[in-house]
């Protein structure tokens, strides 16, 4: 993941899969990009074959092997999975797919164990922000965005179709039957739909065990993972047009689900039985164009989200909630080319967002925001600059409260300079910050309407070195250090007596430091042997500022690094190709972390790490692989009480013609 | 960068916080015509923290008086092979014959100790238990968890389960109403504080009234919404929180006489837990306030005989706690023992005050200490034991 552009085009030529050899061309990636300079800060990417290689089902489970990154997840096949970038938190994230960023005003969270990696040709993560001048205000506004690319029709010499049938199934009785359609209708005219089935029992054996400290067995117990049953449909149907000087799009998406929710393993329960049923639809479209040295991007997007959440259990709180959630938003972006050097650009978007909720004294809240960016780069030999500032202008309006208005105005500021052809240097500052969500604000009881926004600061340097060898071998080595502060953090704090009351404030503070050191390299070692190698690592010291009263230096909060953010994290991809073979070893590892800002030894939780390994075989029409994950089969919780899957296996068969 | 290795069983962590001291009253006269514990002799005292939900972090510490030590986490040691430990929530504490009761809320069980040794005895399974007392050879205990009643709305009535003690088996269920909370025994009768905290607006507001003989509810008495603890002091009153509704009608604590199961008086203050001491109720309240958008924090204590408030305020050393969420009395020296649960998930801290109000010692807990039952040797004729 550590390649760049340049480096997935060489990647290209080694991938068979008939259908999915043309889905990386560097000039595809040139036409969808606005422009061809280079990125001032770089992203981090997995691309069509090196994603497919990885023994993942979801975007959630492929973006672990970033690095800065730490992923939170529930386990099991429907379990949630979010995701943190330099700990930040994840409501500081903005995560698009396909050009367009995908919303949740409810509680500000993308959960990624949704989307299916069946049809996404690349993901791509940016620290502050990509540094293309053409886009939307959006792109510009969160503290770091993941970009999910579906694929885009591309058809072999002479060929006007394309189509491809896989089947994936394995442990926890998962069967995900998946089909692809690709149609070019004219010169200018393709498109795409795809569709995709899973259905899962869920069910996994899992292991807790605790030892005396004579190192004997003080009490070892396995049980199955229960009430992880899932059922998932998706429908994806998408048009690609060409314009003169121009492209466009326009999709529509569709994704329901029924699943069991497994809950927290404790004392006496090891089993529960809430369950939620989501239905997601969305469509967008985007168009862009140029005339000379002016060139506009429109985007729009109506969405349209429903939670049905349940807990049945005659034990607890009965809970039957019905949520639902549209969103509408729209974009206009400008850019005009003043000279080679220099390019400016204007954009303005408009969201507007709903919240239905069958709860008691609900509020209805609406949001209406509206953003805009004004942005400039400037190049100057082997120096390149960025800037820009965003005006971010919301308000809310609620059955019973007035229009809560947000005005602020953030600035960012990217500088790279490339001494010799194979360093670059880079630098960047950006601020930015998150609108409280509508739970946060107005969910009966506990929300607080006076709720300010949230606020991230980065402050990073980097360098890249790149440099290929002769025609066999090429290296990539990225490192940057960074600083992050963030201020007003929202969290939840207990209210006044009684039954588990809540009260959402902003108190929180939170101080990172941290490196991020990755390292890729592809060796074409003999006739037919392709080598590739990345390796990743983050150390990150997170600290909790919240409280100064609790200082005691053994137990106290202050100072104490955060909940669930290990300082020693990374991950070692390596990948070999011979001929109509393929071979896949990947290992994640996550080191010592406290489940609480009280570095203490009661929430100290041990380093976890897994050996992922795949199997693959292909010829013109046909691919076949097995993967098995976990090969060492380590019980290990990523959050407290939610234990993960051990070893288990799946098997693709995919066929296209 | 390291492996994994295996997660021992905790060891209790031991620390020293005030001299050791022998508490042993001299007086010899047995305590008689009371129905509070008193003791010949206290040895210390368990405190059970709640653990926030779902992290499976409730946790038994115990305090020695005569090495003046506080031991934390005591349950993983005393008992090294049971899996998952203590469990979710604890809720309640009581030691009753020579064994400790944990009320465990969210492992839905009663864990059942050793009160000398804190070695696990047996569980009895009961779904969001709450609150426990006794009587004879039985416990009581409040749980939610009572029939399902058919309707467009769910709802759900709660229970007092009677669970022998010497098999450990719930031989006797009595239906009352919505989220039973806190429970007392007097003068043949259970009172059980109905909460109907699970229906935000449309709360509870009685007191049920359980005949012992014949196990059946045999009447409600009205109070005011959102009942929460009950107890009984020395003069036939029962002293019963109100949590209210949080809108309009507020938090309150009333008193009720046994011998007319009438309401017979109230004080004007957000009780959220009070301790009874002779013919003292050390109280603290902590109330949202919308203004300051912080918890208003209140402690005082009232004299259950004249029913007046002698005391706002036992705290005078300006010690601040920012979650009161336990208190206790030592029946001997009167200290005075507060904990504070902080934020829920960062661990609690347990303050002594000495009877004049100024702190004498703090330690660590575990997360939301909340419930203490001392342990000692009580004087004959107490209806305790």
């Amino acid at each position: 993941m550590a390649f760049t552009v340049i480096c997935a085009g060489s990647l290209a030529a080694t991938a068979q899969t008939v259908v999915d050899s043309t889905a990386i061309k560097l000039d595809d990636v040139v036409v969808w990009g606005s422009t061809n300079r280079k990125e001032i800060v770089p992203a981090q990417r997995l691309i069509g074959a090196e994603l497919e290689a990885l023994s993942s089902s979801s975007v959630g489970d492929a973006i672990r092997y970033f690095s800065g990154v730490q992923l939170k997840d529930y386990g099991g096949v429907g379990g949630l999975k979010t995701v943190d970038v330099r700990s930040m938190g994840t409501n500081h994230m903005g995560v698009f797919y396909d050009g367009i960023q995908l919303g949740n005003a409810q509680n500000g969270q993308v959960d990624l164990s949704k989307f299916s990696l069946d049809n996404v040709e690349s993901i791509s993560l940016y620290n502050g922000q990509k540094s293309d001048i053409l886009q939307s205000a959006k792109d510009y506004a969160a503290a770091g965005v993941i970009y999910i690319r579906t694929r885009r029709p591309q058809f072999a010499e002479g060929k006007n179709y394309n189509v491809r049938a896989s089947l994936k199934a394995g442990s926890f009785g998962v069967i995900n039957p998946s089909f692809l359609w690709e149609q070019k209708w004219s010169a200018r005219l393709n498109s795409s739909f795809n569709t995709e089935y899973l259905t899962a029992t869920g069910k996994y054996k899992f292991r807790y065990r605790r030892v005396l400290s004579d190192g004997s067995t003080a009490w070892d117990t396995t049980a199955i993972r229960q009430n992880g049953d899932m059922e998932a449909f998706r429908l994806e149907g998408g048009l690609f047009g060409r314009l003169n000087d121009g492209v466009w799009n326009a999709k529509v998406y569709y994704y329901t689900s029924n699943k069991g929710i497994p809950g927290a393993i404790v004392n006496n329960v090891w089993k529960t039985s809430q369950r939620q049923w989501d239905h997601n639809f969305f469509a967008q479209g985007q168009m862009k164009k140029s005339w000379g040295r002016y060139e506009l991007m429109l985007n729009g997007k109506f969405a349209w989200d429903y939670l049905h959440y349940l807990s049945p259990d005659t034990t607890s709180l009965y809970i039957n909630n019905v949520f639902r959630q549209t969103e509408a938003y729209i974009s206009v972006a400008n850019h005009y080319s003043l000279c080679d050097q220099w390019d400016v650009a204007v954009t303005a978007d408009y969201q507007f967002n709903a919240l239905n909720a069958d709860l008691a004294n609900f509020v209805y809240p609406k949001r209406h925001t509206f953003l805009w960016a004004a942005a400039s780069t400037f190049e100057w030999g082997r120096f390149k600059a960025m800037g820009n500032v965003i005006g971010t202008h919301a308000f809310d309006v609620t059955d019973v409260h007035r229009a809560q208005c947000v005005g602020k105005l953030t600035p960012a500021l990217f500088l790279s300079f490339q001494p010799v052809s194979a360093i670059t240097l880079r630098a960047y500052y950006k601020q930015s910050f998150r609108q409280p969500t509508f739970n946060d604000l107005y969910y009966t009881d506990i929300g607080n309407i006076s709720l300010e926004p949230e606020f991230a600061t980065q402050y990073n340097v980097g360098a890249t070195y790149q440099k290929r060898f002769g025609q066999s071998w090429h290296f990539e080595g990225k490192v940057d250090a960074y600083f992050n502060k963030v201020d007003n953090k929202i969290v939840a704090i207990p209210k006044g007596s009684g039954q588990y009351r809540w009260m959402m404030m902003n108190i929180g503070k939170v101080k990172i430091l941290g490196v991020d050191v990755s390292a890729g390299t592809e060796w074409n070692l003999l006739k037919d042997w392709t080598l590739n190698l990345t390796l990743n690592y983050t150390y990150q010291r997170a600290r909790d500022y919240t409280d100064p009263t609790d200082n005691d230096p053994a137990s106290g909060t202050w100072g104490g690094q955060i909940a669930y953010i290990p300082w020693h994290s990374g991950s070692v991809v390596g990948n070999l190709r011979y001929k109509r073979w393929m071979l896949n070893y990947s290992f994640i590892y996550v080191g010592e972390r406290y489940h609480n800002s009280a570095n203490i030894r009661q929430n100290h939780e041990e380093p976890w790490y897994t050996h992922d390994v795949k199997v693959g075989w292909n010829i013109q029409s046909l691919s076949l692989s097995l993967e098995i994950n976990n090969l060492l089969n380590q019980q290990y919780d990523v959050v407290l009480n939610y234990p993960m899957p051990g070893r288990n296996w799946k098997c693709i068969v995919k066929y296209g013609f | 960068m390291a492996c994994r290795h295996d997660t021992e069983v905790f060891l209790p962590e031991v620390e020293k916080v005030a001299e050791g001291e022998v508490l042993v009253d001299s007086a010899s006269q047995a305590a008689s015509n009371t129905f509070l514990p008193v003791y010949e002799r206290v040895e210390g005292f368990y405190l059970l923290n709640e653990g926030n939900m779902g992290s499976n972090k409730s946790t038994l510490d115990y305090y020695d008086f005569s090495a003046g030590q506080y031991i934390r986490n005591i349950y993983g040691n005393a008992n090294p092979h049971v899996p998952k430990e203590l469990g979710d929530v604890g809720n309640d504490l009581a030691i009753y014959g020579g064994r400790l009761y944990a009320v465990i809320n969210c492992s839905n069980k009663i864990e059942v100790m050793n009160s000398q040794t804190a070695e696990r005895i047996g569980q009895v399974d009961i779904p969001n238990c709450r609150y426990i007392r006794f009587s004879g050879r039985y416990a009581y205990v409040t749980s939610y968890t009572g029939p399902v009643v058919i309707s467009d709305e769910y709802k759900q009535r709660g229970y007092v389960a009677r669970i022998d003690t010497a098999t450990l088996q719930v031989v006797d269920t009595c239906v009352v109403g919505f989220q039973p909370d806190g429970l007392e025994i007097a003068d043949g009768k259970i009172y059980v504080a109905n909460s109907g905290g699970y229906r935000l607006g449309n709360y509870e507001h009685t007191l049920s009234v359980v005949d012992l003989q014949s196990f059946r509810e045999l009447r409600r008495i009205p109070v005011s919404p959102n009942l929460h603890h009950v107890r009984l002091d020395n003069h036939g009153q029962l002293w019963v929180s109100s949590r209210g509704d949080y809108f309009a009608v507020p938090a309150k604590l009333y008193c009720i006489a046994v011998s007319t199961e009438e309401v017979t008086d109230s004080v004007d203050v957000a009780v959220s837990d009070f301790w009874l001491d002779g013919d003292s109720l050390y109280f603290y309240g902590t109330a949202w306030s919308y203004v300051s958008m912080d918890d208003e924090i209140t402690y005082g204590i009232i004299n259950v005989k004249t029913h007046q408030i002698v005391s706002r305020g036992f705290i005078t050393d300006g010690t601040v706690i920012k979650k009161p969420y336990g208190i206790a009395v030592n029946p001997l020296t009167k200290d005075i023992y507060l904990t504070d649960a902080k934020n829920y998930v960062n661990p609690g801290t347990l303050y002594c005050f000495d009877p004049a109000g100024k702190k004498k010692w703090s330690v660590r807990t575990g997360d939301i200490p909340a419930h203490i039952a001392f342990r000692g040797i009580p004087k004959k004729n107490n209806r305790y034991h």
